[in-house]
């Protein structure tokens, strides 16, 4: 199937998904749809929470971090105990202490950032009760705090935004375990692996050879891996291996997975808020920048290879085919690694070490824009919000009135919790980058040198603080100064993000709203678009621009004649 | 509203009093703002600017760096950090300079007068006016000054207020009622008057008026503050980005001076707006001075920004003052000139200025002067009778309101033309008031008196409603009158027979829409109301009460200004806006400028980035640094009178803004720093 008519079906089936699945999104969380009511209930017994008692910003973000810290308690002991618990066929050990910490918090953020092979170091339960569990659970946080967010901006004079156990509840039960259970059918019966029969060993008498190819119960998590934009794979070679992404269909399938909670909740937004076109200015937003850069990754893909022209073979018709998955083709493998770093799912489908420069830039700066384009489940939509509240401000000031979004007037605190939101992502990468250029833990992890080592380092940080989960490859990073390091790093670009947003919500959700006039700075139009993409560029550029300049740019300008 | 009512103020004839004027770059002021901006360098003073004190640190360290490796370079880049704040603390100073000029001039008019105390047994006793205290009643004749703010409670005099408002012609005041307001500092022209003290010592409208244009209580406003936050967060999220440069450079195998790294860091923080900030809201505050109105605080400047309902009274603001004589209509078989004459000799002794519209539409039309006329005596207007008119021998004239009239004809025993009712009905309908005038038992015909509605008032309030303020006519006329003035005016919306309550409660429905209100008032019964608005402009020749009330006193007394203090609100919101847009906007260019020669060293390859060909790495950092403290100098006319504000629909203003400060701001650098690469180069020292 040719790439243009991959893209027309694929913009076809997204319209369908933003639509109704935005709407079902609303109805879930407005609390409308009541089907699963028998599922529903005895959870709320069991945890002891009172479905009907809404929660005030603190109590809801205290709800947040206490499930979230006995997540990862729970996680780091499965891992700690691997070897003495059952469903481990391959009889793997205890997982590292450094490596468990990582590794909780990874699940644990919706990051799946993976410093080991999942086949070699995770037993069948550590991949179903440990990691995939948290598959469900964080994608559900993240859609929780999206959603509180959205009622700060729907309600007025209000003291709460929701029940956090209510939303996180009904966001596994209504949403995710019913789309990933279709989903996964689908992924099995297209040929993901599903079994608990352990490896399988086979010997090659012709060459001598004696393979061990693992096997597990793994096609059931294929569907939450893409829907909850978590991507961590069961196999190290994630997406471009059969066991977990068996045909076109099924990597068609995961494109579309990983981009429909995102989109979706764009119009979720506009649902709540009472404006449709609210939503569509947003998610006009996500389009133009997802485009984009889906565009730029086709084209430096498409073209030449600088590290093998240099070697001879300057004619390369087929783009830029090392380490792609051949299966699929320069074209889809690119569009899949494009829209997992342009959400915060991380699967990959090529090597993006073996990206031509440009197509290297374009995944680590897919990144470096804040994941909002649509980003993660939930935090794609709460992040750009918070850029949409500086946009807001800024432009609001310039019509000549205290700036409103949505009728709520936007004030010194708003501003405080928004720029606290956007910018310690890139603080946390720069400064951890620096770290790691600066020490020897550090400078000796990177597989290259010069500046695709130093992008290797860059893109680390970047996809752990950005909690999307990709890695570059090339870099060693199951050590004990990536892993902790990497830890804070998530810890810092989840929490620091969710916390000021839930506060947010809560302030919001107080004011009285202003109403409309022709006086007030409109945010529905294309003009709040091109602002809000002005915004969201210029601060990526303007705290990347140095970085990244070390990293691709002077990689594609040393290799290259021209720019 | 075709002429730009904010920027005008600099074409005005001259006012005196506060509003002295003064240019935007007085001699005076800018050599006192010189002295004053190196005073500022005080890190104490410095540091409630958190982007300037960034800068001031920076040029600390560079300095450093000056003395232990001295070369042209670091030291050029060092003189040039110094200017930036400099030139920042200029801005400032320049700012409130105007005002603390015009603070002397008040001071100089507060020097002590003397009071004349009267005591409780009726002796004056004469007294410093510093030593008056609330309560005290004092005594003013002509010739004396008025020692402090108070209320008059006997007799009436003519006073001139030009010291505080700069209008020449005296003022009445008079005790009781609404006209009863002195304010200490103004001058009895004539009679005398017995004033009890309203003030206390050292809070007197002069005071308060000292401190206000002296900016000396100055509070940040709450949307600085959340502008000072996101500059705040914008040069905070630079430090770590510049920071880290040195390892990502040593990691590369190459090393960036320190002085280059502290040009890259002050480049990219937001030092333009972050310099004029301040500038800009003390301009603001003096642009309402300059149009002689007082804001008791920066917020309530803001608020007006703000506004999306305006009430206006309607007598002063939307019509002229007073309602004037504008037809005769006979009735019951009497032709017009009948009327005339009948309603000539009912006013010539009416002195109210609708009794002498009459007189002057009688001589316009029919050439009626003063008559010779037998014994006679005016009967004057009273509430009671409602009507006046005059009795010269059997013959007795009247004129007044429709049923006073007609009682007063069924009275004499006559009758009531049947067409009489429609025709009054017609007069009301077209907003004007009719009075009937009857000459014994007979109804002779109808006067009109018309509102006149202002000249040019439809052209602001549809400017108003382009810029989605709503317009409500406050008027005490019944509902037919009122509508109908209201069409001719162009208001939104009316409220009629209002009473303070009724006002109120307006006001309070309008602010749970979540509307901000603004309005004018001068009564004691307005007072309620000035303090519920969210802007309250309280008319100088109003009551103290009033006055205390609201957040902004009118030293013109003038309703219509409303509407200029929305735009300087607005005005105010949108500098800040623009150049914060501006400042970012500037960054690419010194991206482009600076990062090219950063890590030279190491990859010469970058090079190809330097768009504009700069001469070299110090020519190219210098030149970024040099553009950005003279931007500054360049700015501080614009932050000090406020970008060009017409009031179009929010989207307009935008969309011309985004193209003047968000792209102009990304192209200017690159020509700026491109020409001063220029220079730099011929000099010949780079």
């Amino acid at each position: 199937m040719n790439l243009t008519w991959t893209l027309v079906i694929f913009a076809v089936v997204m319209i369908l998904i933003w639509r109704f699945l935005g709407s079902y999104l609303a109805a879930v969380y407005e609390g409308r749809v009541r089907y699963l009511r028998f599922v529903e209930g005895p959870i709320y017994r069991l945890i002891g929470v009172d479905p009907e008692v809404e929660q005030s910003w603190q109590r809801y973000a205290g709800s947040v971090i206490s499930y979230s810290a006995v997540a990862i308690l729970v996680v780091y002991g499965m891992l700690r105990l691997q070897g003495s618990l059952p469903l481990n066929p391959q009889h793997l050990g205890a997982v590292g202490p450094a490596l468990s910490w990582n590794t909780a918090i990874s699940f644990l953020t919706n990051t799946n950032w993976q410093a080991y092979s999942g086949e070699s170091t995770m037993s069948y339960l550590s991949q179903m009760g440990a990691l995939a569990v948290q598959n469900f659970a964080s994608a559900s946080v993240g859609i929780a705090v999206a959603i509180a967010l959205v009622r700060g901006f729907a309600r007025r004079g209000s003291p709460t935004i929701g029940n956090f156990w209510v939303d996180l509840v009904r966001g596994v039960v209504y949403v995710l375990l019913p789309i990933s259970l279709v989903a996964a059918v689908i992924f099995i019966g297209q040929g993901a692996i599903q079994t608990f029969a352990g490896p399988v060993t086979i010997h090659d008498a012709l060459n001598h050879v004696t393979q061990v190819i693992p096997r597990g119960p793994f096609g059931s998590q294929e569907a939450i891996k893409q829907l909850g934009t978590n991507g961590g794979g069961t196999y190290n070679a994630n997406g471009a291996t059969p066991f977990e992404n068996p045909t076109a269909f099924t990597n068609f399938l995961s494109i579309v997975l990983l981009l429909a909670i995102p989109f979706a909740l764009t119009y979720t937004f506009g649902k709540m808020v009472g404006s449709f076109r609210q939503g569509v200015s947003v998610v006009a937003a996500m389009i133009i920048l997802f485009g984009a850069w889906v565009a730029m990754g086709e084209i430096a893909e498409h073209g030449t290879n600088p590290a093998i022209a240099k070697a001879g073979l300057t004619f390369q018709p087929g783009g830029n085919v090392e380490g792609k998955e051949v299966r699929f083709g320069v074209s889809d493998s690119i569009f899949y690694n494009v829209a997992s770093t342009q959400t915060s799912t991380g699967s990959v489908d090529a090597a993006n070490d073996s990206l031509t420069p440009i197509g290297g830039f374009t995944v680590l700066t897919g990144m470096m824009l804040g994941e909002v384009s649509p980003g993660g489940t939930g935090s794609g939509l709460y992040t750009i919000l918070l850029f949409a509240i500086i946009t807001v401000f800024i432009g609001g000031l310039m019509v000549g009135r205290t700036p409103e979004f949505l009728g709520k007037k936007i004030q010194s605190k708003e501003v405080k919790l928004a720029a606290l939101g956007v910018l310690i992502m890139p603080i946390v990468v720069l400064m951890l980058t620096g770290i790691a250029v600066s020490i020897h833990a550090g400078r000796v992890g990177p597989l290259n040198h010069g500046p695709h080592g130093f992008t290797e380092i860059l893109y680390a940080f970047t996809s752990m603080a950005n909690n999307n989960g990709s890695a570059f490859a090339g870099l060693n990073a199951n050590t004990a100064f990536y892993n902790v390091a990497g830890g804070i790093a998530m810890l810092l670009g989840r929490f620091v993000v969710m916390i000021p947003c839930l506060a947010m919500a809560g302030v919001l959700a107080a004011k009285q709203a202003v109403p409309a006039s022709v006086g007030t700075f409109k945010t529905d139009t294309p003009m709040f678009t091109g602002l809000l993409l002005g915004v969201i560029l210029i601060v990526g550029a303007l705290t990347f621009f140095p970085a990244v300049s070390l990293g691709p740019i002077v990689e594609q300008l040393l290799s290259r004649k021209f720019f | 509203m075709t002429t730009d009512t904010t920027t005008d103020t600099t074409t005005r004839p001259a006012a005196h009093g506060v509003a002295e004027r003064r240019g935007l770059f007085d001699r005076e002021i800018l050599g006192r703002a010189s002295i004053d901006a190196v005073r500022k360098l005080d890190p104490r003073v410095e540091i409630r600017n958190p982007v300037m004190f960034v800068v001031l640190i920076g040029a600390i360290v560079t300095l450093v760096e000056s003395i232990a490796h001295p070369g042209i370079f670091t030291w050029s880049v060092t003189i040039w950090l110094f200017l930036t704040v400099l030139f920042a603390n200029f801005a400032e100073a320049v700012a409130e300079g105007r005002g603390k000029a015009q603070a002397d001039t008040l001071r100089k008019m507060r020097a002590d007068t003397e009071a004349r105390l009267l005591n409780a047994d009726g002796e004056e006793t004469r007294v410093a006016a510093g030593a008056l205290a609330k309560g005290n009643v004092v005594v003013c004749e002509a010739g004396d000054i008025v020692p402090s703010d108070g209320e008059i409670i006997e007799g009436v005099a003519s006073v001139d207020e030009s010291a505080i408002t700069g209008e020449s012609a005296p003022v009445i005041r008079e005790s009781g009622g609404d006209r009863s307001a002195v304010t200490g500092g103004t001058k009895v022209l004539s009679d005398r008057i017995l004033v009890r003290i309203t003030a206390e010592r050292g809070h007197t409208f002069l005071d308060r008026m000292i401190s206000l244009v002296e900016g000396a209580s100055r509070q940040k406003t709450p949307n600085e503050v959340a502008l000072t936050i996101l500059l705040a967060a914008l040069t905070i999220i630079f430090l770590p980005v510049v920071v880290v440069l040195q390892p990502f450079a040593h990691y590369s195998g190459n090393s960036v001076q320190v002085v280059v790294l502290v040009s890259l860091l002050v480049c990219l923080i937001p030092t333009t707006i972050g310099a004029l900030l301040s500038a800009i809201g003390i301009a603001g505050m003096d642009r309402l001075v300059q149009r002689n109105v007082l804001a008791m605080s920066g917020r309530a400047v803001e608020a007006a920004g703000d506004v999306q309902t305006l009430l206006l009274d309607k007598t002063g603001t939307i019509t002229l003052g007073n309602r004037m004589a504008s037809s005769f209509t006979p009735v019951g078989g009497h032709d017009e000139r009948e009327v005339a004459e009948a309603a000539q000799l009912a006013s010539l002794a009416d002195e109210t200025p609708e009794g002498r519209s009459i007189v002057v539409l009688a001589k316009d039309r029919f050439n009626i002067r003063e008559q010779a006329l037998g014994p006679h005596e005016f009967v004057p207007f009273s509430a009671l009778t409602r009507m006046s008119g005059l009795d010269a021998g059997d013959r007795q004239i009247r004129k007044g309101a429709a049923d006073s009239v007609r009682q007063w004809v069924i009275g004499q025993g006559g009758s009531i033309p049947p067409e009489l009712d429609g025709i009054v009905e017609r007069v009301a309908r077209a907003g004007s008031t009719p009075l009937v005038v009857a000459d014994g038992p007979a109804v002779v015909g109808v006067i009109e008196l018309k509102d006149i509605v202002k000249e040019g008032i439809q052209e602001r309030f549809a400017a108003m409603r382009a810029m989605g303020i709503r317009t409500v006519m406050i008027t005490g006329d019944n509902p037919l009158t009122a509508a109908a003035i209201a069409a001719e005016a162009g208001v939104d919306d009316y409220l009629s027979e209002a009473t303070p309550e009724r006002k109120m409660a307006l006001i309070r429905s309008e602010q749970e829409d979540g509307k901000l209100v603004a309005m004018t008032g001068d009564g004691t019964n307005d007072a309620p109301a000035l303090a519920q608005a969210d802007v309250g402009v309280a008319m100088n020749t109003g009551t103290s009460a009033a006055k205390e009330a609201g957040n902004m006193v009118d030293l013109d007394s003038n309703p219509t200004k409303l509407i200029d203090i929305v735009e300087i609100g607005k005005q105010l919101l949108i500098t800040r806006g623009a150049l914060t847009t501006f400042s970012i906007a500037n960054d690419v260019a010194k991206y482009f400028a600076i990062i090219p020669v950063l890590f030279a060293g190491t990859y010469k390859v970058l090079n190809r980035l330097n768009i504009m060909h700069l001469h070299n790495a110090s020519s190219a950092v210098l030149a970024a640094v040099i553009f950005n403290a003279l931007i500054i100098i360049a700015l501080i006319p614009l932050a000090l009178r406020g970008v060009r504000f017409r009031p179009m629909s929010a989207s307009a203003i935008l969309r011309r803004n985004v193209w003047i400060f968000g792209v102009g701001g990304v192209i200017l650098p690159f020509l700026g720093i491109k020409l001063i690469d220029l220079i730099l180069t011929a000099t010949g020292a780079y």
